[in-house]
């Protein structure tokens, strides 16, 4: 049985002269939180657009959730979730109706979305708001409601881009643990963010610098190799040497 | 299929939700009808003529009393010189003046013939050519018989006699009513087509969409549904307006006319989209479908300016425009009651038209994600 989610060679990814990604290689491991760190601009988010079939590498291969990442793209969004760093569910519609649109939308019966709607209403105890239009949700409840839509057809595999932007530090904590009951239960997360004491959550994490992958590895491994004591110490240490500007 | 149904329901919900917009869009063509039926009117209506002559001449009395029992003309004033006509169009006191020569009735008898001038406010063209060719076929109708009084027969002349086939009355909503349903069905299916698609690139929800296994042409294809449904509406009820209100007639094929109309709201649909993949935001949408659709519509159509009167480059030009083939076809139907031999040209064209931005539309959105 293979052991990694997602598998990634010599990926590059050029729009014109710019080379946003550049030849990266790197395993994510089924069932682990990877932590995918980089400054604004370091490309991270065309690496994640790719392994999400969302846009084509220039050259490389992979694969994610077994298939491959140029000829079953269609194969891979049915076994992944997304999550982007806007809030982004209907504001004009209720939060039953966002659930019930994703789970039709991910082909799901219409007796088995009842079931998950239920089922996601308890866990974030939003019983209550059930029929109040996102619009009036306040932010830390849509993010944990766009987690839980975007794992809706059980995924293996989860992308979030930037999942807790904008958040208090407890809202942050309770997110995180809803991340944590997910990925024990088998579903391997992927993540980006811009907060290093998210990093010290994940089990592995990269940091990708001008395109490049500068260090992959546990957040403790990385510490003790740069000497840091924290990950933000290590991000800094690493992420200096990056030549491109900041967008 | 099952996503599908899901997304147009979704799509149905936004336009229900957004109570401002659909009473827009529902109110929009009732009032743009009435407004070019009653305000945009070109028709005459009881235009104000002033007589410069003397009265007391007989003829020059019977003429005048013939202008005055005209349903379209009224005389208001009696003028003794010329020179006071002009106070008077600037006054805005008449909007045009009649003058008879000296002893206009011995005139007539005479050899010489007596002359009679009108004079027409140019400062407004398309009005004064009507009120003035008005006049001139009331005074001609006169001559005609003060010289068969005169003579005691009828003097052999020749007198063309104009008919105006279709629209006898030289009603204007003939001609509009066929460009405001052009006018409205593009704004709606290309403006609202195209700022829901940004409205949903701007928010993220669009990748949320692309990420899912739905095709992108099923997310394209439900985001269509309910403004063909709302033009649909939009269709009929410019129709029920026209044929009671307006009294335009439907001469031709209902059934004929609704597939011309579901054509060109395809043909909109697919411009929608192109716009939609090359905005970035909802107000970009709204301009590019401003300025770049529905102001060559109103210009180039043919609704306002008759495209033979053009400079033969802007008439290449109108010819890319689809809603001048549309607005051809709903006229010849509407008014001249063709069928479909008569429109096979111009129903190819926007057939053509229709395959084409469609293609191009849904392809360059593809790749653009």
């Amino acid at each position: 049985m293979e052991t990694n989610a997602i598998e990634i060679h010599n990926l590059t990814k050029k729009f014109g002269d710019f080379t946003a990604v550049d030849d990266i290689s790197f395993d994510v491991r089924k069932g682990e939180i990877f932590g995918f760190l980089g400054a604004n601009g370091a490309g991270k988010t065309t690496a994640m657009r790719i392994l999400c079939g969302l846009s084509r590498p220039t050259s490389g291969s992979g694969t994610v959730a077994g298939s491959d990442i140029w000829k079953e793209q269609e194969k891979i969004k049915k076994h992944i979730g997304y999550m982007s760093q806007r809030f982004s569910l209907y504001p004009d519609l209720t939060v039953r109706e966002n659930i019930r649109l994703f789970g039709g939308i991910y082909g799901l019966r219409d007796r088995e979305i009842r079931e998950k709607t239920a089922t996601m209403l308890e866990i974030l105890g939003m019983e209550d708001a059930a029929d109040k239009f996102c619009s009036d949700l306040p932010l830390g409840w849509k993010q944990k409601l766009s987690f839980c839509i975007a794992q809706i057809h059980s995924p293996q595999i989860i992308f979030l881009d930037e999942p807790t932007g904008g958040v208090d530090p407890e809202t942050r904590r309770r997110f995180w643990e809803l991340i944590y009951a997910q990925a024990e239960n088998g579903t391997t997360i992927f993540v980006t963010t811009h907060y290093m004491d998210e990093a010290e959550y994940c089990d592995r994490v990269s940091i990708m610098v001008d395109g490049k992958i500068a260090a992959l590895d546990a957040p403790s491994s990385l510490k003790d190799r740069f000497g840091a004591a924290s990950m933000d110490e290590v991000f800094r240490t690493v992420a200096g040497r990056a030549e491109r500007e900041d967008q | 299929m099952k996503a599908f149904f899901a997304s147009v329901r979704k799509e149905f919900l936004h336009i229900f939700r957004d109570k401002r917009t659909i009473l827009i869009v529902m109110i929009m063509p009732v009032v743009q009808i009435v407004l070019f039926g009653f305000a945009v009117s070109t028709e005459v209506n009881r235009a104000r003529v002033a007589v410069c002559g003397e009265i007391s001449d007989l003829q020059v009395r019977r003429i005048t009393d013939r202008i005055d029992k005209n349903r379209y003309l009224e005389i208001t004033e009696i003028l003794s010189t010329p020179e006071e006509i002009e106070g008077l169009f600037r006054r805005n006191e008449a909007d045009a003046a009649v003058c008879f020569e000296r002893n206009f009735s011995s005139g007539l008898t005479g050899s010489g013939g007596a002359s009679v001038r009108i004079i027409g406010d140019g400062s407004d063209p398309n009005t004064a050519r009507m009120i003035t060719s008005y006049i001139s076929g009331v005074i001609q109708d006169a001559g005609q018989d003060a010289s068969i009084s005169l003579s005691g027969e009828k003097a052999a002349s020749m007198t063309p006699s104009v008919q105006l086939m279709y629209n006898p009355a030289m009603k204007s909503s003939y001609n509009f009513v066929p460009g405001v349903m052009g006018l409205i069905l593009m704004l709606i299916c290309s403006m609202m087509t195209a700022v829901s698609i940004v409205k949903e690139k701007e928010t993220g929800t669009l990748e949320l969409l692309l990420v899912s296994p739905v095709r992108p042409l099923w997310v394209i294809l439900s985001k269509l549904m309910p403004y063909l449904l709302l033009s649909a509406g939009n269709f009929a009820s410019i129709l029920l307006l026209s044929h009671y209100v307006m009294e335009v007639p439907i001469n031709g094929s209902l059934a004929l006319l609704s597939l011309v109309a579901l054509i060109f709201v395809v043909t909109s649909l697919a411009m929608g989209i192109l716009v939609s993949v090359i905005s970035s935001s909802q107000r970009t949408a709204m301009l590019i479908c401003g300025m770049g659709l529905t102001m060559p519509t109103m210009i180039f159509s043919g609704i306002i300016f008759p495209c033979e009167s053009m400079p033969l480059v802007l008439q290449w030009f109108s010819d890319i425009i689809p809603a001048k083939w549309f607005i051809i076809m709903a006229k010849k139907i509407m008014i001249q009651g063709a069928g479909f031999a008569s429109i096979i040209k111009e129903l190819t064209i926007l057939t053509g038209m229709a395959v084409f931005l469609l293609a191009v539309s849904i392809r360059s959105f593809k790749t653009r994600l």
